[in-house]
């Protein structure tokens, strides 16, 4: 645990001696801010027309604001997370001190452990600067908090599957524009592997549904946890540093 | 302290290791010489477990590679051809980095990183990123990040390539100080490197062992007659036919002769010294003895002698 914790700590600190943490928090924090807008603006209008008489005849805050926000953020992230894992493992590569760590007294899911534990550190700061928006909210008016915060776990598990297999398409190449193209194409795939379900007949449609990724997010943000999603997360999760830790080891056996 | 038995390490169908076997004594530096290829690399990353060979054993302080590697490498220092910096940290971020993942307890941290800045002369360039270190600074923390753990065996693979002559020779001292309390091995395609800094000599070509020795043995094996050469002052015939009176001369050639100034090889018979016969046959002639040495083959003839001898052939292709 002591050396999880060491990589982990080196992979947070070096994305802070890059720029690579401050671009993408940076980004983020604009992009969500702009929808935050959007979404505000969009609400007060129709709190407005319906205090006219006409427009919804309800207005709720967590389904009408919070909900429609956090599915947005989910498409910043498939942006973002790329960016955050497409180093891990190619710029160790590249460099050599991947020799380091090899020849280190640590094993190889020491390593996996440490970076994931790493990109999902940097990814929770990510998610932590909404809270400085949803908690507006909670100044301004009185939401729910529960569903929020069973979106974030939500969130969290979310981020952590792709983060995995972000980890493993870094481990697979030294090119860190090749790792972070290709997990944009995975992350994507991933995200619209349903619309394609219906074409194969039924029971592909279901297949297709279960292992879209974002399908399984929508109850952690209505405020259900349900056990059905958290093993589909944390099975991907666990699939994915399993891939890794078969990467990395295959890496080694071809030299 | 290091053992390596039948080794051989295939890619695919091409083999890179073949059958190698060694041993190294504590304390000892051992010389791993050989051309571009040769199969050096991929020997030591076998021995620091970067990578797994295809057959064979190596024990390394005590600990098979393969079967207990954690044990192994917690008791091995590796500097890789280029040494694994992290460019965004400082030299002392980089070394409590390694010094935790090596293991170092954290009580004993600040004096092991200490002692090891101090031991490589790193310690002014404590707080600078080694992203911008000099080739030599990156060489030697590098160097730094081996020892940090205090490892029985050293492993450095070409320490002294791409450093300007001042650092070689301050990288050789510092492996030859480092020398005792570690068994050492170290690659080098030089070869004065060999026999300045080095015990024992593994020479390796095309993934073979081809000898292993102490240079000076190497050099003396593969001397045939024994051959010394003179500068005479004197007329370059009489002197041959002086010389060629000596008992136990096999052969007389003269060079370099400038009028009465001239040089001579003399191959004497093996396993005689014709020094003292030659100097007074020369003095006792009347002429004038300039010098008088013996000829050794040089490391670097020894080295093509026995990479060249194997396939001829093979070579001219390459």
């Amino acid at each position: 645990m002591r050396n999880v914790m060491a990589i982990a700590g080196r992979e947070l600190r070096s994305y802070f001696a890059s720029p690579i943490a401050y671009v993408v928090i940076g980004f983020f924090a604009l992009v969500f801010g702009q929808m935050y807008v959007g979404v505000m603006t969009w609400f007060v209008q129709q709190g407005t027309q319906m205090g006219m008489g006409m427009g919804p005849q309800s207005l709720n805050v967590n389904q009408q604001m919070i909900r429609p926000l956090l599915l947005n953020m989910t498409v910043v992230f498939l942006f973002l997370l790329p960016l955050i894992t497409m180093r891990t493992y190619s710029e160790e590569k590249r460099s050599g001190t991947m020799e380091l760590l090899l020849t280190s007294p640590i094993t190889d899911l020491e390593i996996i452990l440490g970076k994931f534990l790493g990109a999902l550190a940097l990814y929770s700061v990510m998610l932590a600067v909404t809270v400085i928006h949803f908690g507006l909210l909670f100044w301004f008016g009185r939401p729910e908090w529960k569903p929020l915060a069973t979106a974030y776990l939500g969130l969290l598990l979310f981020g952590a599957s792709f983060i995995s297999i972000g980890l493993f398409i870094s481990s697979l190449t030294r090119n860190q524009i090749v790792a972070g193209a290709a997990t944009f194409a995975v992350f994507l795939l991933l995200w619209i592997i349903d619309w394609i379900g219906s074409a194969f007949g039924p029971t592909a449609e279901s297949v297709f549904k279960y292992l879209s990724m974002t399908g399984h997010l929508d109850d952690f943000i209505k405020g259900v946890i349900d056990t059905k999603h958290l093993v589909y997360y944390v099975s991907f999760i666990i699939f994915g540093l399993f891939l890794t830790a078969r990467s990395v080891d295959t890496e080694r056996w071809r030299g | 302290m290091i053992e390596v038995q039948h080794l051989t390490k295939r890619y695919g169908t091409f083999t890179a290791v073949d059958d190698v076997s060694f041993k190294v004594e504590r304390g000892e530096i051992l010389g791993f010489l050989g051309p571009n290829g040769a199969g050096k690399t991929t020997t030591m990353r076998v021995l620091t477990g970067y990578i797994p060979a295809t057959a064979g054993r190596a024990i390394v302080a005590g600990h098979d590679v393969f079967d207990k590697p954690l044990d192994a490498k917690r008791r091995t220092g590796y500097l890789p051809e280029t040494p694994p910096l992290y460019p965004d940290m400082t030299v002392l971020e980089y070394l409590t980095f390694v010094a935790k993942i090596k293991g170092v307890a954290p009580k004993e941290r600040k004096t092991r990183i200490d002692q090891v800045m101090r031991k490589t002369y790193v310690g002014d360039m404590a707080n600078r990123a080694c992203g911008k270190l000099s080739k030599g600074y990156r060489q030697r923390v590098g160097l730094a990040q081996a020892l940090i753990h205090n490892p029985d065996v050293l492993i450095l693979d070409e320490p002294t390539a791409g450093l300007d002559p001042k650092q070689i020779i301050e990288t050789r001292r510092l492996v030859k100080e480092l020398a005792g309390d570690h068994t050492i091995v170290l690659s080098t395609h030089i070869l004065p490197e060999v026999a300045q800094t080095c015990q024992r000599v593994v020479i390796i070509n095309k993934g073979k062992v081809v000898a292993v020795d102490t240079p000076a043995n190497l050099t003396a094996r593969l001397r045939g007659s024994e051959t010394l050469l003179l500068q005479v002052d004197g007329d370059p015939v009489q002197v041959t036919a002086a010389l060629q009176r000596v008992p136990g001369v096999v052969r007389v050639q003269a060079a370099d002769a400038h009028d009465h100034l001239a040089s001579y090889e003399i191959d004497s018979e093996r396993g005689r010294d014709l020094r003292r016969d030659l100097a007074r046959a020369v003095v006792g002639s009347g002429f004038g003895l300039l010098e008088l040495r013996p000829m050794r083959m040089s490391l670097e003839e020894v080295f093509l002698s026995l990479t060249t001898e194997e396939s001829p052939v093979e070579e001219a292709h390459a």
